[in-house]
């Protein structure tokens, strides 16, 4: 068995996420890896709601369109997916009130009466969830003993009635596949948005600012739940034109800050960056995309939020920007980014999107690179101070209030070294002229990371062209056709270098993007490289597996 | 009292003359050199702007600043108040910046009572956009955006900032800067939210002067500790009406800042790696 993957579904409401999350630690437990993809709409009760949880020997960070195991918690869930079943999928579900009709001959059916047992147990509604994961866990080999585990684990209120609830499930089972534990060892889960939070933890965030909104909100409540733990300050003010005018004060005073929101927020946040760009304070932001124009699909996701990190703010500035394509690239990357504004005083971007960020994977430290740590540039003390001293890197030295040897003025308007304004011809080039070198110094730092990946069959003539939440699709896909895959991780400064090395023996290459005009096409063409065809996708949903497979 | 100190930068100070600004800078100028003379010291001091006339004033102090962008003096003031309590954050502010684009940050600051100060160059005109209508001007204000007049009525701050939780509010003018310094020292030393509403009159383009001069007084047997009394003094003139106009100290309340209750459970000390180690571990 290569994978396996099971779906759960229902309402809005229900518990469906919670029960992912459930799901995937029993596979965990076994020695598999996970990828859990999340798709649900923007209400709070009601709707449709569901979760692929995929199982697999090697890594993966993709879902198929196919399922071995549906379960359904209410009738939506078989009549909307019916079509991903395949000839011999189990559906186990509630006889409660949901009929199982119109599968395929194939198909066996698990039928556990969810209301009775609710009824029986006295238990409250939500837990239907813990009873149907119990005659999962049944269905498909997992002992009593690994479960009670794992629930125990999750669970945290009234996990007696949960177990007995769960025990009920489990005997109204049978075992019908057999889910072998593996020997290998066992992985944490994380989230993409967990992943970045880390991330920007270990290079050093003390600070953390955001306006909830969809799909970055859940880094906003991973970070202020672990507040106390890292002494964070966790803040949400008024709105996203607040955030980012905070998070600038923070950088004024020297803490490291980081912002998230997604693109109509970013659209708040614009004249922040070109503020934060001219005053060189640092700041790094995370944008997860969903789809536009405007509220678009508030929970869904895409990759159209490129050009408009590339160009957003008024005026002429350098800006840094990675697009991690999984959680331990999430992690690494976010680290950097954190640093590299704090190193040459610019803004950084984190390009995430509702997949990466929302999606579970198992998650591997040991892919993940040893960096150094490295410190801002300091005021050695030795010249009066001044905030912005024309260097040759274009870096001046940093110091804070209240420093009593120094008087720390920071400027919008374009200013003198002191910080003082100006209009002076002369002093505005070469203040132009300080800020931009610095991104020549950011590309030639940038050439000491991996900013260009290539994975599958290095030598295939044929290579899929992806950035972001795409490289797991695109790397398993490629690995089943013997493609080449491509996938640039730092996007500003471009790695045109490590990019033009990538393309080396590459004859045709295949852009995989979500987006519906080609956004990373449009970069690399800026740089008179040709793209030769493009595969898009733009409904919101990742690519599948096999739809990839089949359009290729 | 030792002579004030010279804070002034070698910025060219461009204001008109006669502008009520002058009075706010020599004002501040003042009360910060009193300050550092009973024991602040000034690196301790950060001021903020935003943009406009009134914002050129961190240029000619030589003190810690960010001069910020239009309507965004309040959020980077509470970024840095938050990061380093110890510091005194002082932001000036046009009555465009305060009360027209960035009023969503003035209403947050007060309803947080974050320990900032704001200083409101209120000249009820946009002076270097060259003559506009403000949030303060009167109704039928002449305008270079409003030639027949505006057809909107002012809006009057102080009674904004009271039921927004302002903990400290008070009004002067740039005609008492006896007055002046002595608010402004309440002010920056008041713990929490405060607000001085300065009428700093624009010669240039909308010279209030005499209307003013006709009109004030200073606030006798007022209890600013009394919530009520302060309402019906700030509603005696609305920034309409030609009613009287009081200066001074309206309200004045100690109450908790966002600081005291968000900064309580930061612990610097703790082992960040060892923690990480463990939440990824799990």
């Amino acid at each position: 068995m290569n994978s396996f993957s099971i779906l759960i579904g229902g309402k809005a409401g229900f518990g469906i996420d919670k029960s992912g999350s459930i799901i995937a630690s029993l596979a965990t437990q076994l020695g598999y890896r996970l990828y859990v993809y999340r798709d649900y709409p923007s209400l709070i009760r009601g709707g449709h709601t569901f979760s692929i949880i995929r199982l697999s020997r090697k890594r993966i960070a993709a879902h198929e369109k196919k399922v071995d195991i549906i379960l359904a918690l209410n009738q939506d869930t078989i009549n909307l997916h019916k079509e991903k079943l395949k000839e011999n999928s189990i559906i186990i579900y509630d006889s409660d009130t949901v009929k199982a009709e119109g599968l395929k001959a194939g198909n066996q059916l698990v039928a556990v009466p969810l209301g009775k047992i609710m009824k029986d147990e006295n238990a409250p509604e939500i837990m239907r969830n813990t009873c149907i994961i119990g005659a999962l866990a049944k269905t498909i080999g997992i002992g009593w003993d690994v479960l009670d585990s794992v629930l125990r684990k999750e669970i945290t209120k009234e996990i007696d009635l949960n177990l007995k609830v769960a025990r009920r499930g489990y005997d109204e089972s049978k075992e019908l596949v057999k889910i072998e534990p593996l020997n290998q060892n066992r992985l944490p889960l994380f989230t993409g948005n967990e992943a970045i939070g880390l991330g920007l933890i270990k290079g050093g965030l003390k600070t953390y600012i955001a306006y909830p909104m969809t799909p970055s909100s859940p880094l906003l409540h991973f970070l202020a739940n672990l507040a106390d733990t890292f002494s964070l300050k966790v803040i949400h003010p008024e709105n996203e034109i607040a955030v980012i005018l905070m998070a600038l004060g923070f950088a004024y005073a020297g803490e490291k800050t980081a912002i998230g929101t997604s693109g109509g927020g970013f659209c708040l946040m614009t004249e922040g960056l070109s503020f934060s760009a001219m005053a060189e304070l640092p700041i790094t932001i995370m944008v997860s995309q969903r789809p536009g124009p405007s509220t678009g699909l508030p929970t869904y996701s895409s990759q159209t939020e490129l050009h408009f990190v590339l160009n957003a703010g008024q005026g002429e500035f350098p800006r840094f920007i990675v697009a991690p394509g999984d959680p331990e690239e999430a992690y690494f990357w976010s680290r950097v980014a954190l640093n590299i504004s704090w190193k040459y005083q610019i803004p950084s971007f984190i390009l995430s999107d509702k997949n990466l960020g929302e999606g579970t994977y198992s998650f591997d430290m040991s892919l993940v690179k040893e960096l150094k740590e490295e410190a801002p540039l300091l005021w050695d003390r030795k010249a009066p101070y001044k905030r912005y001293l024309r260097t040759e890197t274009g870096v001046s030295p940093l110091t804070f209030p209240s420093d009593k040897d120094a008087i720390i003025k920071a400027n919008s308007y374009e200013h003198d070294e002191y910080g003082i304004t100006t209009e002076d011809p002369i002093e505005t080039t070469k203040m132009h002229d300080k800020r931009l070198r610095k991104e020549i110094y950011v590309s030639e730092e940038l050439e000491h990371y991996e900013t260009v990946k290539v994975h599958g069959k290095r030598d295939a003539a044929t290579a899929l062209l992806c950035w972001g939440s795409n490289k797991g699709v695109s790397v398993e896909v490629a690995e089943i056709l013997g493609l080449k895959v491509i996938q640039p991780i730092a996007l500003s400064p471009f790695p045109i270098k490590q990019f033009k090395d990538a393309l080396r023996g590459v004859k045709k290459l295949i852009a995989v993007e979500n987006n519906a005009t080609g956004q990373l096409v449009r970069l690399v063409s800026s740089f008179g490289l040709k793209v030769d065809k493009k595969i898009l996708k733009y409904d919101g949903r990742p690519f599948t597996l096999d739809e990839l497979q089949e359009v290729l | 009292m030792s002579p004030v100190r010279n804070l002034g930068t070698y910025a060219q100070n461009t204001w008109c003359p006669g502008c009520g600004n002058f009075a706010i800078l020599n004002a501040i100028k003042s009360v910060l050199s009193t300050l550092a003379d009973e024991g602040l010291p000034l690196e301790n001091c950060v001021l903020v702007s935003g943009i406009g006339c009134h914002a050129k004033i961190v240029d000619y102090i030589n003190v810690n600043s960010l001069y910020s962008i239009h309507g965004r003096v309040f959020p980077p003031a509470a970024g840095i108040k938050l990061a380093r309590p110890e510091l005194k954050v002082i932001g000036f502010a046009g009555d465009g910046d305060a009360y027209g684009e960035g009023l969503e940050h003035l209403i947050f600051s007060a309803k947080r009572n974050i320990d900032i100060t704001a200083i409101i160059h209120n000249n009820r005109v946009y002076g270097l956009t060259t003559g506009q209508y403000t949030p303060t001007s009167p109704l039928g204000f002449k305008g270079r955006s409003t030639p027949l007049g505006t057809a909107e009525l002012p809006i009057n701050p102080l009674e904004l900032m009271l039921a927004s939780g302002a903990t400290y509010i008070a009004r002067g003018t740039s005609h008492g800067l006896e007055l002046l310094k002595k608010i402004f020292k309440e002010a920056i030393l008041h713990k929490g939210f405060s607000l001085v509403d300065v009428l700093q009159v624009c010669v240039t383009y909308y010279d209030m002067y005499e209307y003013y001069d006709k009109r004030i007084y200073e606030l006798k047997d007022h209890n600013p500790n009394d919530y009520d009394q302060a309402l019906n003094k700030i509603r005696e003139w609305d920034y309409n009406n030609d009613a009287p106009i009081a200066l001074g100290v309206f309200y004045k309340k100690e109450a908790p800042t966002f600081g005291d209750r968000f900064l309580r459970s930061k612990d610097e000390t703790i082992d960040r790696e060892s923690k990480l180690r463990e939440i990824i571990k799990a």
